[in-house]
């Protein structure tokens, strides 16, 4: 029950990674906008990354078994669109994990994240989902994945 | 009800879309391709689901499987354009270019809407459909203006879609209605700038704009050409054979 402590609420929803990008959890990904407590349940609201992310369903049900598993079981998930997810609610801090992982982060230079370059060339604006592009870089020849700004 | 009405025509018009679309997926023409066409797919189909939900609550009785799962051909109100079959590659762009151009000029507007759901959506799908458009337009550039034989098909698929493309700028009683509301588009209103994205990247292209002859017309009454009842028993199958299946 945790008695309306919205703040252990957010700690553990920081212990659910992405399921594509498991380096980092969805709420450094910034999609949970706000966690209520109204009427002994927790009120979550989540936005999707983009609308037809197939990822959305399964960090509800991640969300789902995390809060579960520890316990907590009066709580309601509540999709909402506004404001529309952007890559700004990112913070430094996880876009260094995301360039350590090999993505190259959210930005208006898009970075090699083998050699540093930023002498690249994009190959696609779209890539292996919805909130990736696909690059190549000029220098160390590497392909790799950049999230696009959005 | 007229609310309900035009959320539903955005709603299926994207939802046909992208269900068209979708048959692209493990057939492109590259492999980066095939993932980028199937990427505006999956946009467009949550775009559809954002829309159709609206519909449901406001419609407070059928969900949103309903409305995609349980209505025939006349029942649909997208436009006539994104039922069209995918035909070949460049058929393809030339529909999604003519379509995003339009919804990015459309969602752009209805970010200003006086209703919050609608604003809301819009504004989510326009980040979206950006990146539609600069798809479609970078590959028109390169079909247009690459070889004689590229040339030559793009200007063919463009002419033969061109007669779709009244429809965007129909207005009828509901679009008046909502419009003058503040709740919708005046779709008259973004014309100018929707011809002048056309008229730069067809000469950018070194492709020839059609000229206006006779326009498709009928959707916003559910008339739609015979593709539409195709697209939708492949699409519905599932659900109407088994409906109780659940994922």
């Amino acid at each position: 029950m945790l008695n309306g402590n919205t703040n252990k609420i957010w700690e553990l929803l920081n212990t659910v990674p992405d399921p594509e990008i498991p380096v980092i959890s969805v709420v450094e990904l910034g999609v949970i906008r706000n966690i209520e407590f109204i009427n002994d349940s927790y009120l979550i609201s989540i936005t999707p990354t983009y609308s037809g992310c197939p990822a959305v369903k399964t960090f509800q049900d991640d969300i789902k078994t995390c809060l579960t598993n520890n316990g907590v079981d009066n709580f309601e998930l509540k999709l909402i669109y506004s404001p529309a997810w952007t890559t700004d609610w990112m913070t430094v801090k996880t876009k260094e994990k995301l360039l350590k992982y090999g993505i190259s982060p959210p930005s208006k230079t898009v970075i090699c994240p083998q050699c540093k370059s930023t002498s690249t060339t994009t190959i696609s604006d779209f890539g292996s989902t919805a909130c990736k592009s696909f690059h190549s870089c000029n220098d160390c020849l590497e392909p790799f994945e950049h999230f696009k700004c959005i | 009800m007229s609310l309900l009405d035009y959320t539903l025509r955005i709603a299926d018009s994207s939802l046909i879309s992208a269900q068209r679309l979708s048959e692209w997926c493990s057939k492109g023409p590259t492999l980066e391709e095939d993932i980028a066409i199937s990427n505006i797919s999956l946009d467009l189909f949550g775009q559809a689901n954002g829309f159709l939900e609206y519909v449901s609550e406001l419609d407070g009785n059928k969900t949103v499987d309903d409305f995609a799962f349980k209505r025939n051909e006349r029942e649909f109100f997208n436009f006539k354009i994104t039922e069209q079959p995918n035909g070949h590659f460049g058929d393809t762009i030339v529909k999604l270019f003519l379509t995003s151009a339009f919804n990015f000029l459309f969602y752009t507007k209805l970010s200003g809407s006086k209703n919050e759901k609608l604003s809301a959506l819009a504004a989510k799908s326009l980040k979206e459909v950006k990146y539609h458009l600069k798809h479609s337009r970078s590959w028109m550039v390169r079909l247009g203006d690459g070889t004689e034989e590229s040339n030559k098909r793009i200007q063919e698929s463009l002419n033969s879609l061109w007669q779709f493309t009244g429809e965007f700028f129909e207005m009828d009683k509901v679009d008046t209605e909502i419009s003058k509301s503040g709740l919708g588009v005046n779709n008259l209103s973004i014309k100018e700038d929707w011809n002048k994205i056309i008229n730069t990247t067809l000469s950018e292209s070194k492709l020839i704009r059609p000229k206006d002859g006779y326009m498709q017309t009928g959707s916003k009454r559910g008339i739609h050409t015979e593709h539409l009842g195709h697209l939708l028993s492949e699409m519905q199958y599932l659900p109407r054979a088994y409906p109780d299946a659940k994922w």
